[in-house]
């Protein structure tokens, strides 16, 4: 098993289509620094046209939440209806949302 | 077996032939990394840098076919050709060296990717001049790939030659070992002065100078001496090819001269 210490960082890879708004996170890969990671992102997650733009970003630079808090976080939006725009009726003017 | 074929060999196929030759047998220097490279990533960037010289190759290839007149393919052209008649240069043919217990020497790999690429990109600029529009044409989607590979080989040698002490010695081997070879990049001759003439494109010499202070500032920036002008000059170009060449399209040719015409 190699030591952890000589594999290069580890980065997440987040790629926007030709057509898309948003970054997607396609996967990750170890690269030496940034420039190599965004190049490497370029060769790995878009042989193939997937994309336009790229993101990467250190994995240790990922601050997510903890799945045992998940009840904690999330469940209490389940009983809230009142939080979603369901209720309001917009007028003909601005109906095309 | 299959016999070899032979051009016509007008000025212009020549000129053609020789970066046609230079990216189909880098290309194939490259894929011998395939599966070998010392990382994953790597790996999967240097064959894609080998499948887009191989897409820049088999272009100029049909290109030249036609241009020779005879009918001939990109397949014919090469896979039929003897040795003498492919017109690449001499940096593109060598082998990718030995490391211990390993496929190649990464260091001698990405030195040479860098130089061919700052070479390459400089002659495809000026091609997109060329009055020949089909080359032109080919120039205009190779200079965008070139201008990638060699940002990413120049990015290695910068990271390589800045690195430890035992990798900057393995660089400056390398740079050592090639820098004679860099001579047959620029020297001009009748091709050249043919092609430069009709406006096909630029002499080789005339790329030169770009050339050279691009190397500097990337050599400057990772820390590696320019090794001092060499009177050699290799001449792979004009057909006279090193030792390596013969074992290389022997490997290369064997299965389609053995199975002439086979698909799969």
């Amino acid at each position: 098993m190699s030591d952890v210490r000589n594999e290069w960082p580890l980065w997440e890879v987040f790629v926007r289509s030709k057509a898309g708004l948003d970054h997607k996170h396609c996967g990750s890969l170890h690269a030496p620094d940034a420039k190599g990671a965004v190049q490497l992102a370029r060769e790995v997650y878009t042989r193939r046209q997937e994309g336009t733009s790229i993101w990467v970003v250190r994995s240790d630079q990922i601050v997510a939440s903890d799945p045992a808090d998940k009840d904690m976080y999330f469940d209490p939006m389940a009983d809230k209806v009142y939080r979603h725009p369901t209720f309001y009726e917009l007028p003909d003017a601005v109906n095309h949302m | 077996m299959t016999a070899s074929i032979a051009l016509r060999s007008s000025a212009d196929v020549q000129y053609v032939l020789r970066l046609a030759d230079t990216c189909l047998i880098w290309s194939h220097r490259l894929s011998e990394w395939c599966g070998h490279a010392p990382v994953l990533e790597e790996d999967i960037a240097l064959a894609n840098h080998a499948l887009d010289l191989l897409g820049q190759a088999r272009a100029l290839l049909t290109h030249a076919g036609r241009l020779d007149g005879q009918g001939f393919d990109e397949d014919q052209l090469a896979y039929l050709r003897d040795e003498r008649d492919f017109l690449n240069v001499t940096m593109a043919e060598l082998p990718n060296g030995k490391s211990a217990g390993g496929p190649g020497d990464f260091a001698f790999t990405v030195l040479r990717n860098f130089m061919l690429s700052s070479w390459a990109l400089a002659l495809w600029a000026r091609l997109q001049d060329s009055r020949d529009a089909e080359l032109a044409a080919i120039a205009g989607k190779a200079v965008k790939e070139a201008r990638y590979h060699r940002e990413h080989a120049a990015d290695w040698v910068v990271r390589l030659g800045d690195g430890t002490e035992d990798i900057a010695l393995r660089m400056q081997a390398a740079l050592e070992r090639l820098w004679p070879y860099t001579n047959e990049l620029f020297d001009a001759d009748a091709v050249d002065a043919a092609a430069a003439g009709s406006a096909l494109g630029p002499a080789w010499s005339t790329l030169r100078e770009g050339w050279l202070a691009d190397v500097r500032a990337v050599m400057a920036e990772a820390m590696l001496p320019l090794p001092a002008p060499s009177a050699y000059r290799s001449e792979a170009k004009r057909g006279m090819h090193s030792e390596h060449m013969g074992h290389l399209l022997a490997g290369m040719q064997h299965l389609q001269r053995a199975f002439p015409g086979g698909v799969w």
